[in-house]
């Protein structure tokens, strides 16, 4: 009676995943699959061949206004002019004026009165908010509308696409050509080619209704569903930043290798602009591989000869069957330098390297 | 729940083996390797060592977490299962097949106060 613990919310695919056994978590504030079994198989499986993903937990938000592209453009880092192509997506962060990163977000330009934002689920309440308060106080003529009754399923693997037209052979002619970061749309569906793995696939848009079943399909010709567990290995491998691990509200993009995706060369004033510029680069962001047996994790501490660093995310790579870990080390760091990490107390040998560790399935460490 | 009752077991879900001899050999059980998921490394086995029950004897990690394993009584860490070094995954397989470390008691009697099978089962049930 005392407990004011909000329930966990629940994906459409709940009731898909307790059929197929998975150790459900709490993620967010959803009730999600951790893994189904073996996390490290579900891994080689995207690697090797194709996996799926329930990613119903993260938002669909809809910007439509005749002011759709100007509002984009106060409201994130990146440059929303790079989308001229319908169905072309843009990767960027949502900053606050202190030019922390509020979220990262996907962008998809659907017409010009149209755009659709994807955003993290832990994030989603206070991104729209945030939207919102930012449409009304510049007068933008601009709807930001969540759509919670859209599910979103990710295919990702070498085999992936294969598969998907396989199972919808009517989708195939339309999205054969689609290039990478680009989708498809048709009503309330929306075929992208993008993905948080490092593998080529599919982020898949469907009206929730429709999920379990699509997700079935996929189960029936032996496809694997892979959790948050995998998730989060694929990921690491592929050098994307996690939210709440490798950024947050007080890290600029400048300081977490996220420099690629803010425009600072055209004057459009977005929102952060200025706070960057004073700010400016304070931390290298690299990836590191562990050159002896152990596991790095997320905040150990990072020691060389320039200062001390710290880890944001690190794990055990089932791809390349060493630890491999993201941190944020002092600018007199390069490539190629040898830190160390501390390991429960423990220094350990690690060497800087260029991220991605892995992309379609090879290692890119030399 | 896989409980061998032929073996003796700790709260903090290590199982134990009597050798004839008198040598305890130690691992982790179905239980634990289950709630740690995929198990990728199994080290800092303090070999030499002279511990107190409970104190840090190494530790196992899998791809979610590390989690130290404990003496299980007084005495000294005598030898690890190098064959872990590679084959960590081995523990997730046949976790009562693959045992962690060799330990020599500083006194027999203390074994006798290690969980048998049915208390570690009320012990695991209560996670």
């Amino acid at each position: 009676m005392s407990s004011v613990t909000s329930p966990l919310k629940r994906t459409p695919l709940y009731e898909s995943h307790l059929l197929a056994h998975a150790k459900m978590v709490d993620f967010g504030g959803w009730e999600m699959p951790l893994n189904y079994g073996s996390q490290v198989d579900e891994h080689h499986q995207v690697r090797c061949h194709a996996g799926m993903f329930d990613v119903s937990h993260m938002l669909n938000v809809d910007i439509e206004g005749s002011n759709a592209r100007a509002f984009l453009q106060v409201l994130v880092a990146n440059n929303i002019d790079k989308l001229q192509v319908a169905g072309k997506a843009l990767y960027s962060c949502m900053l606050n004026e202190a030019g922390g990163v509020i979220d990262d977000l996907i962008i998809y330009f659907l017409t010009e009165s149209h755009f659709r934002i994807v955003v993290n689920a832990g994030t989603a309440d206070k991104d729209v908010a945030w939207m919102k308060n930012i449409a009304a106080t510049h007068n933008f003529n601009v709807t930001v509308a969540p759509r919670q009754d859209l599910a979103m399923i990710a295919i990702q693997g070498p085999n992936a696409r294969a598969i998907v037209w396989h199972v919808w052979p009517h989708c195939q002619a339309d999205t054969e050509l689609l290039k990478p970061f680009s989708a498809f749309v048709a009503g309330d569906i929306m075929v992208a080619r993008t993905g948080y793995t490092g593998e080529d696939g599919f982020e898949i848009v469907l009206p929730a209704v429709d999920a379990p079943a699509f997700w079935a399909a996929l189960v029936a010709v032996g496809v694997a569903p892979v959790g948050l567990g995998a998730r989060d290995t694929l990921r690491l491998e592929a050098g994307m930043n996690l939210y709440g691990n490798d950024m947050d509200e007080t890290i600029s993009p400048l300081n977490a290798g996220l420099a690629w995706t803010v425009d600072m060369k055209t004057e459009r004033d977005f929102i952060g602009r200025q706070a960057l510029i004073e700010s400016d680069q304070q931390v290298s962001f690299f990836g590191l591989k562990l050159l002896e047996r152990g596991v790095i994790r997320a905040h150990m501490k990072v020691v060389t000869s320039h200062g001390e660093g710290e880890v944001t995310s690190g794990t055990h790579s089932p791809t390349l069957g060493f630890s491999i870990a993201m941190a944020r080390l002092p600018l007199a760091i390069v490539i190629g330098d040898t830190v160390e990490v501390d390991i429960r107390g423990k220094l350990m040998p690690a060497v800087v390297v260029k991220m991605p560790f892995v992309r379609h399935g090879k290692s890119l460490l030399s | 729940m896989n409980i061998p009752v032929t073996l003796k077991y700790t709260k903090s879900h290590e199982w134990i083996r009597l050798e004839a001899d008198g040598s305890l050999t130690v691992g982790i059980t179905d239980v634990a390797q289950e709630m740690l998921g995929d198990l990728v490394f199994v080290g800092d086995v303090k070999v030499g060592e002279t511990l107190s029950a409970g104190d840090t004897a190494g530790v196992v990690e899998s791809v979610k977490a590390a989690s130290d394993i404990y003496a299980p009584v007084d005495g000294e860490v005598t030898e690890f299962n190098a064959a872990l070094d590679s084959a960590p995954e081995s523990l997730n397989g046949a976790p009562y097949d693959n045992w962690i470390f060799k330990f020599k008691p500083s006194n027999a009697a203390d074994v006798a106060n290690l969980l048998d099978a049915a208390a570690y089962q009320a012990v695991a049930t209560a996670g």
